[in-house]
């Protein structure tokens, strides 16, 4: 980056910035006019066009491994002499891809339809002076857009007047990142009047997908002066997708359309995330696929061994024909071996993709559908953003989850203040004048009501908490995080907004004191103070708060002229910009309300003498102004100016626990969930809050790795954390062999962390990181602390790709989870239902296929099919895929009620439980064990093909028929025996199934088919029934290929501390 | 079999969500409480335990040892009788039939075999011909004919299938019937007599119907030009089989019987299932009650001997059979019931053991601490 700066030179500007033409105006002083070519504000979620839609879907599908296979074996047939036509693999093949791309399709033309939607979205566009109604899709960059309020920006904005006086706008982008508090905007100032004929220029980056960051310049022409500049931050960007909010109307110049915009920026390239289990199905497809070879290859040699025996090969009665004779001897073996897995192709399920994918479709519904879901304050239900993931949901090892907001309500209440060292907290009694009493020690009234006063000012003034207007028709149902406004309120009640809950909770706890904020009008702030006199300050600067920095300051100017700065934010930023002589005071009131898990803020003030001022502002404007590099030097200006304050007191606030928070972690934890909780709150607070919610318990020994632990003054900070490291883990695990029980919660803070992610010598990283792992997996709870939004994801990340790559589940709320979020497996879900079991299709196939291996033996090798083709292709499509599915959607082998009180069985399904080798094994061995059945059984009957009671014979496809009818029965019946849970729908697909199949038998024997070749299974399945033999063969072999079933049902052995409660729910193992 | 409780789940009342200001106006995204979509259908719950599953195993042992005796006991009753008239064997009767074989020769070689029975044979005898190492089911045999031909379609008659090749036309005329199976048909003739004590010999008279599959016979096979009892000119234009001594309108005499729908040719062109099989031949029809249909004594086996076996290694055999209501003699089925109605019993009392031993225990400790 940095050499292409110095290289490129004078390109640079060119390259990383672009120049608008507000309202396309030709500007006074620039070089000539040159309207650049942006592209459109047209917005293409959608994959496909009606022209590409075939090749790229067909080719996108493709790709997937079955599908591909299929494609290879349905292009043998066409080409080879098979034993089986086309129309077997090609049939079940079409039937795949048809749903698939039908499903496809379908979203794709939803997502043709929101496009439509968004792009025909009727938006007013200014032009030479008149409103003019355009299509969203026509905005050109450079237009000038009317927004109103509740409409969404159809492009990124720059915000040059806004229908409120003080120039600013409310926007909540609840669709961008899912923050749904309102966000101030500001007007680029100066702008105000005259948008018509507005002469100006702006030049801003170019886009980039960043939501929080943006750097641009405002050129203003004014006649015959110089153009007066401006800096744009995203303060002034209103981003396509978010809504104006509480606003009547705005007016902005487009800088970013269409595909530009940040929306879609961010919505491009996000992979796809695939689910573990559709990996797991590819492995196990693998092994089959290798069980397939080895049986062609078997069958192949066997053939030729076979043929070499004198009079084998061609016996008089079957003669070869003359292209046959013809044919290379290698060429010959090689078409031989095509055939042979032709005919066994089918072990690999062609339908299971299918099924897993409907499954999972149909499944999100359920998530959608379930009341328990539903919120009634927001009226929305869950909502399901990609159905790949559904089943990962009872996979989940690890839980992450943010703290405020989460686990908290980020609902925000004033509990008490510190002023000067001594504690004051709200009394429910006025006995006094302003309910705001010392609780301990003696106090000079008069010095100490001068402090006290100085405080509340700075409490109503150093934020940027707006006020919300009354009269305002919404108010009552606009339902916005941080409003106070649901409740018709009196009078003298205020309705605030604010970016978070904490100022709003301290301007509130400001105004129980006496001094009630009363809004900030063109610049200037007004407050009642506790006279009822209104006192105003014109705001000077705002220093935004930061993470990074953990504080906000603003620069303010009383009536009488003094430039006060006020700045509040988190101790540990707070205590080295203020005179250490007055930390000590305040610390122990911090330190003490943080354990008691209240959200605690310093707040400190200095006086700023004319020159500083105007240092100060100077400094700032150029900073602001900056187009490269902005944020380091803004950040470089606040550090200067936030020095050598007094620091006056701390507020603690409180943040109170979600509903049945606490019951939630145990369940967790019952559940055998790892649960961190990653905040980037104070280590005190953090912990009492993870004790508040019973992540750590009494019991719990708690293992410290913080800045604090770290101070040694022997050792370097890492070889400390080195020391620390091995003392701790052998600590753990020798204690955790030693007492069987005992839980750990680690604690771990932002510094630490990052020592451990990033040490001096990058050696030491790997090291540093197993190391940490090793500790944390040992530890039922951790708590990290004091975490900046990267660092969570990073840890997301590092326990996501450790061994066993575990699962991980993400849980958050705001902006600062969003990278966190997008980091884990699984986005948020609660509740978990695994699918499976659709997987089994795998056994069936085993023992659909065994047979026909099986009778190559007897038919000398020559790809013989023992089943009808009819029944080869409707085999996984029509007779047993639909109990599978509905098995898999309406399934629940332990009742709801059950489940949620017994968070312990998740560990039953956990870590793949029901898709691991073992079971996989087991049913690859049952499916064997019941294809050979199937087959042997059946060749012992036909050792004397006289069956019916006249004495006739039965054929060769008798004997497929007989096979097949057993197979049917016995994998449906063997689902039946599975199912735990009969619903009439269950009834309904088993059931109705093997009625299909019998129906569908008779059917298909049952006419003279004129289409077909042969009429081979002409009255076959008639005439089956008709014998009595056949009828006890089918019984028995069904029977006994249920016998190991049934009998593992009753032999299991209850296993694991919480396996005498299973067992009597889970007598199915599998 | 299974304990079973119906726990129908009931919906919970439909309480209306939190009353709006809007009242009807708003319009709730609140999911529809059905019991589908609240996944709370009433539901059958079996559940499978050693207490359910027990009886229902002394159960199917008590039902299948019975059916599998009255099985083995049936089928032992089946007389059978089996004998190989291949000649491979010098001292075989058939053994210069079977070396002096040519396709060519006009003069059919005829062979008599004696066998005696030693009980006789109560009601109808089946009479089977048996193949062995003779792969019917070989899939170049299997696919090798022409079902529309054999339906009488007069397209594919004079347009075989090329699945018939390399049997679909000889000397530029179509087969009929095409195909390896209708080249191969079984052409010996087999002729069964009674030696009386004296000496004089009996023929038996065999019966030809009803030896194939009724809707083989009426439907699946039919005579190209439908009733025209013309099979000659129906046939004109096509070659016989190449293996073939007659052509196929002349397999027989009654008309009813010939051409595509004569029994011998039907029950040939249903392919066995095993390189090793019999087919039904002919049926002795009980007289009356009174005498045995085949009574104890000498018999004498009448071969034309016209089909070779030993190009690759297969036996021919001739098998006499009653029939029971469960189809021919084969102790298989009453052998598996027995063995699974034992195993069964077996394994319910070791279950009833560990039952006993085990599960009161597991009850007793079932009650939640």
């Amino acid at each position: 980056m940095i050499c292409s700066l110095t290289i490129c030179g004078g390109d640079e500007k060119r390259v990383d910035s672009r120049t608008i033409y507000v309202g396309h105006r030709p500007c006074p002083d620039t070089e000539a006019f040159i309207p650049s070519k942006f592209c459109d504000n047209r917005i293409v979620s959608s994959k496909y066009t009606v022209w590409n839609f075939l090749p790229k879907n067909l080719f996108e599908q493709f790709r997937r491994i079955a599908n591909f296979y299929f494609l290879i074996i349905f292009l043998v047939q066409v080409i080879v002499d098979t034993p089986t036509s086309p129309v077997t693999s090609g049939l079940p093949l079409f039937f795949v891809i048809t749903v698939t791309a039908i499903k496809q399709g379908y979203e794709d033309w939803l997502r043709h339809k929101a496009d439509n939607e968004v792009n025909k979205y009727p938006v007013t566009v200014l032009e030479d002076g008149r409103s003019v109604k355009k299509e969203s899709e026509k905005i050109k960059v450079g237009d000038v857009v009317e927004v109103v309020e509740d409409e969404t920006f159809p492009c990124d904005l720059i915000l040059l007047q806004s229908s409120r006086e003080d120039g600013t706008c409310f926007v909540t982008t609840a669709s961008l990142d899912g923050e749904s508090n309102h966000k101030t905007h500001y007007t680029v100032p100066d702008t105000e009047k005259d948008l018509q004929a507005l002469p100006a220029t702006i030049e801003c980056e170019q886009p980039q997908p960043d939501l929080y960051k943006f750097v641009g310049r405002m050129h203003i022409y004014k006649p015959e002066q110089e153009p007066a500049v401006r800096s744009l931050g995203p303060e002034n960007l209103l981003l396509k997708g978010a809504t104006l909010k509480n606003t009547k109307k705005i007016s902005g110049v487009t800088v970013y359309t269409g595909m530009e915009t940040k929306m879609a920026l961010n919505y491009q390239g996000k992979s796809q995330k695939r689910s573990a289990v559709e990996k797991s199905i590819n492995a196990f497809l693998l092994v089959y696929l290798c069980i397939l070879i080895s049986k062609a290859v078997v069958c192949t040699t066997l053939k030729y061994v076979w043929q070499s025996k004198e009079g084998q090969d061609e016996p008089w009665y079957n003669q070869k024909n003359q292209k046959e004779k013809d044919t290379n001897m290698y060429l010959k073996m090689f078409t031989d071996f095509l055939s042979f897995m032709v005919l066994f192709n089918f072990i690999i399920p062609v339908s299971m993709y299918v099924t897993v994918e409907m499954q999972k479709f149909l499944g999100s519904f359920f998530i959608t559908w379930d009341k328990d879901f539903f919120d009634p304050e927001i009226q929305e239900g869950a909502l399901v953003n990609t159905s790949d993931l559904n089943e990962e949901l009872g996979q989940v090892e690890y839980v992450f989850t943010d703290k405020t907001g989460t686990l908290t309500q980020n609902n925000m209440e004033f509990i008490e203040c510190c002023i000067d060292g001594f504690q004051y907290k709200h009394r429910d009694t006025r006995s006094e004048l302003d309910g705001f009493t010392v609780t301990d020690g003696p106090v000079n009234k008069l010095q100490q009501k001068e402090k006290e006063e100085l405080f509340l000012r700075a409490l109503c003034l150093c934020h940027t908490v707006q006020v919300k207007e009354a009269g305002s028709e919404e108010v009552l149902t606009d339902q916005v995080d941080g409003i106070d406004g649901m409740q018709p309120q009196p009078e003298e009640e205020r309705g605030f907004i604010a970016s978070s809950p904490d100022e709003i909770a301290l301007v509130r706890g400001a105004m129980e004191y006496g001094f009630t904020f009363l809004g900030l009008e063109s610049k200037s702030m007004k407050i009642k103070n506790r006279e009822n006199n209104i006192e105003e300050y014109k705001l000077l600067h705002v220093l935004n708060f930061d993470p990074v920095r953990r504080r906000m300051s603003v620069i303010v100017q009383t009536k009488s002229g003094e430039t006060l700065l006020f700045c509040k934010g988190a101790d540990s930023s707070i205590f080295p910009r203020v005179k250490p002589e007055e930390v000590d005071r305040i610390r122990m009131h911090v330190e003490r309300n943080a354990t008691e898990g209240y959200r605690t803020l310093c707040v400190a003030y200095k006086q700023l003498s004319a020159e500083e001022y105007a240092v100060a502002d100077t400094g700032l404007r150029e900073a602001r102004l900056a187009l490269q590099d902005r944020e380091q030097k803004l950040m470089a200006m606040y550090n200067q100016v936030e020095t050598g304050m007094s620091l006056i007191g701390a507020t603690a606030v409180e943040d109170r626990l979600q509903e049945e928070a606490a019951e939630t972690m145990e369940a967790l934890q019952g559940a055998g969930m790892k649960v961190w909780v990653l905040t980037g709150d104070k280590m005190e607070t953090a912990k009492s809050t993870c004790y508040a919610c019973r992540l750590f318990q009494r019991g719990t020994e708690l293992l410290e790795l913080t800045v604090r632990t770290l101070e040694d003054g022997r050792l370097k900070r890492e070889e400390k954390l080195l020391e620390l490291f091995c003392v701790t883990l052998f600590n753990v695990n020798l204690k955790s062999w030693s007492t069987a029980n005992q839980d750990y919660g680690f604690i771990i803070d932002g510094a630490t962390l990052s020592l451990v992610m990033n040490p001096s010598r990058e050696a030491d990283a790997s090291q540093y990181r197993s190391l940490f792992l090793q500790i944390c997996q040992n530890c039922t709870a951790v708590l990290c602390c004091r975490m900046a939004p990267l660092q969570k994801a990073q840890i997301v990340k590092m326990v996501k790709n450790s061994k066993g790559s575990p699962i991980t589940l993400s849980i958050g709320d705001g902006a600062n989870d969003v990278s966190m979020i997008l980091e884990a497996h699984v986005g948020i879900g609660i509740k978990g239902k695994e699918g499976r079991q659709a997987v089994r299709n795998s056994d069936y196939n085993l023992c659909f296929i065994l047979p026909q291996f099986l009778y190559q033996f007897f038919c000398g090798y020559s790809q013989q099919p023992l089943y009808d083709a009819a029944y080869l292709t409707m085999y996984n499509i029509c007779f047993t895929s639909m109990p599978i599915l509905a098995y898999s959607l309406l399934e629940q082998h332990i009742s709801m009620e059950i489940l949620l009180d017994n968070a312990a069985l998740y560990r039953e399904i956990a870590n793949n439980a029901m898709l691991r080798w073992r079971p996989f094994l087991y049913w690859t061995v049952l499916g064997i064990f019941q294809g050979l059945l199937f087959f042997f059984g059946v060749r012992f009957l036909f050792s004397n093909p006289a069956l019916q009671d006249n004495g006739q014979v039965f054929g060769n496809w008798s004997y497929g028929t007989i096979v097949f009818t057993v197979l049917v029965f016995t994998v449906t019946l063997k689902l039946a025996l599975d199912t735990r849970h009969w619903t009439w729908i269950n009834h309904f697909v088993i059931w109705g199934s093997l009625a299909f199949y019998v129906f569908f038998s008779f059917f298909w024997g049952g006419i003279i088919w004129p289409f077909l070749k042969q009429q081979r299974l002409y009255f076959v399945f008639a005439n089956m029934l008709s014998s009595v033999s056949a009828w006890l063969v089918i019984i028995i072999l069904i029977l006994l290929s249920l016998l190991p079933e049934i009998l593992l049902v009753v032999l299991r052995k209850p296993r694991g501390p919480h396996s005498r409660q299973v067992y009597l729910f889970l007598p199915f193992p599998f | 079999m299974m304990a079973s409780s119906y726990s129908a789940k009931e919906e919970d009342g439909h309480h209306s969500g939190p009353a709006g200001l809007g009242g009807a106006a708003i319009r709730t995204r609140k999911p529809d409480n059905t019991a589908f979509k609240q996944q709370r259908l009433p539901a059958w719950q079996p559940i499978l335990t050693a207490g359910t599953v027990l009886p229902a195993f002394f159960i199917i042992g008590l039902i299948f040892i019975p059916i599998g005796i009255g099985l083995y006991v049936t089928s032992n009753n089946i007389k059978e009788f089996e004998i190989d008239y291949t000649g491979t064997d010098m001292s075989s009767p058939c053994f210069n039939c079977s070396q002096s074989f040519s396709w060519n020769s006009t003069t059919p070689c005829k062979c008599v075999l004696f066998f005696s029975l030693d009980q006789p044979f109560e009601s109808n005898v089946f009479m089977y011909y048996g193949l062995s190492n003779f792969y019917q089911n070989h899939r170049r045999y299997v696919k090798s004919r022409d079902d529309s031909q054999l339906n009488g379609d007069q397209r594919s008659l004079k347009e075989p299938s090329k699945e018939c090749e390399p049997y679909r036309t000889n000397e530029n005329k179509p087969i009929a019937p095409c195909g390896a199976i209708a080249n191969s048909m079984f052409n010996d003739t087999l002729d069964l007599f009674y030696i009386d004590p004296n000496g004089t010999k009996t023929q038996i008279l065999l019966i030809k119907k009803g030896i194939a599959w009724w809707t083989d016979k009426h439907v699946k096979f039919r005579n190209p030009g439908g009733s025209n009892p013309n099979l000659t000119a129906a046939f004109i234009e096509t070659a016989k089989p190449v293996n073939w001594h007659k052509p196929v309108y002349e397999l027989d005499i009654d008309s009813e019987n010939n051409g595509f729908i004569n029994e011998d040719f039907i029950v040939w062109m249903r392919t066995a299932a095993l390189p090793t099989f019999r087919k039904l031949y002919r049926i002795i029809q009980k007289k009356n009650n009174m005498t045995p249909t085949l009574p104890r004594g000498s018999y004498s086996l009448e071969v034309t001997y016209n089909y070779p076996v030993r190009s690759f290694e297969g036996r021919k055999r001739m098998i006499l059979s009653t029939i029971s209501w469960m189809g021919g003699k084969n102790p298989f089925l009453g052998i598996a019931y027995i063995t699974v109605g034992s195993i069964c019993f077996f394994l319910g009392v070791v279950l009833l053991f560990i039952h006993h031993k085990y599960g009161n225990r597991n009850n007793s400790s079932d009650v939640p601490s």
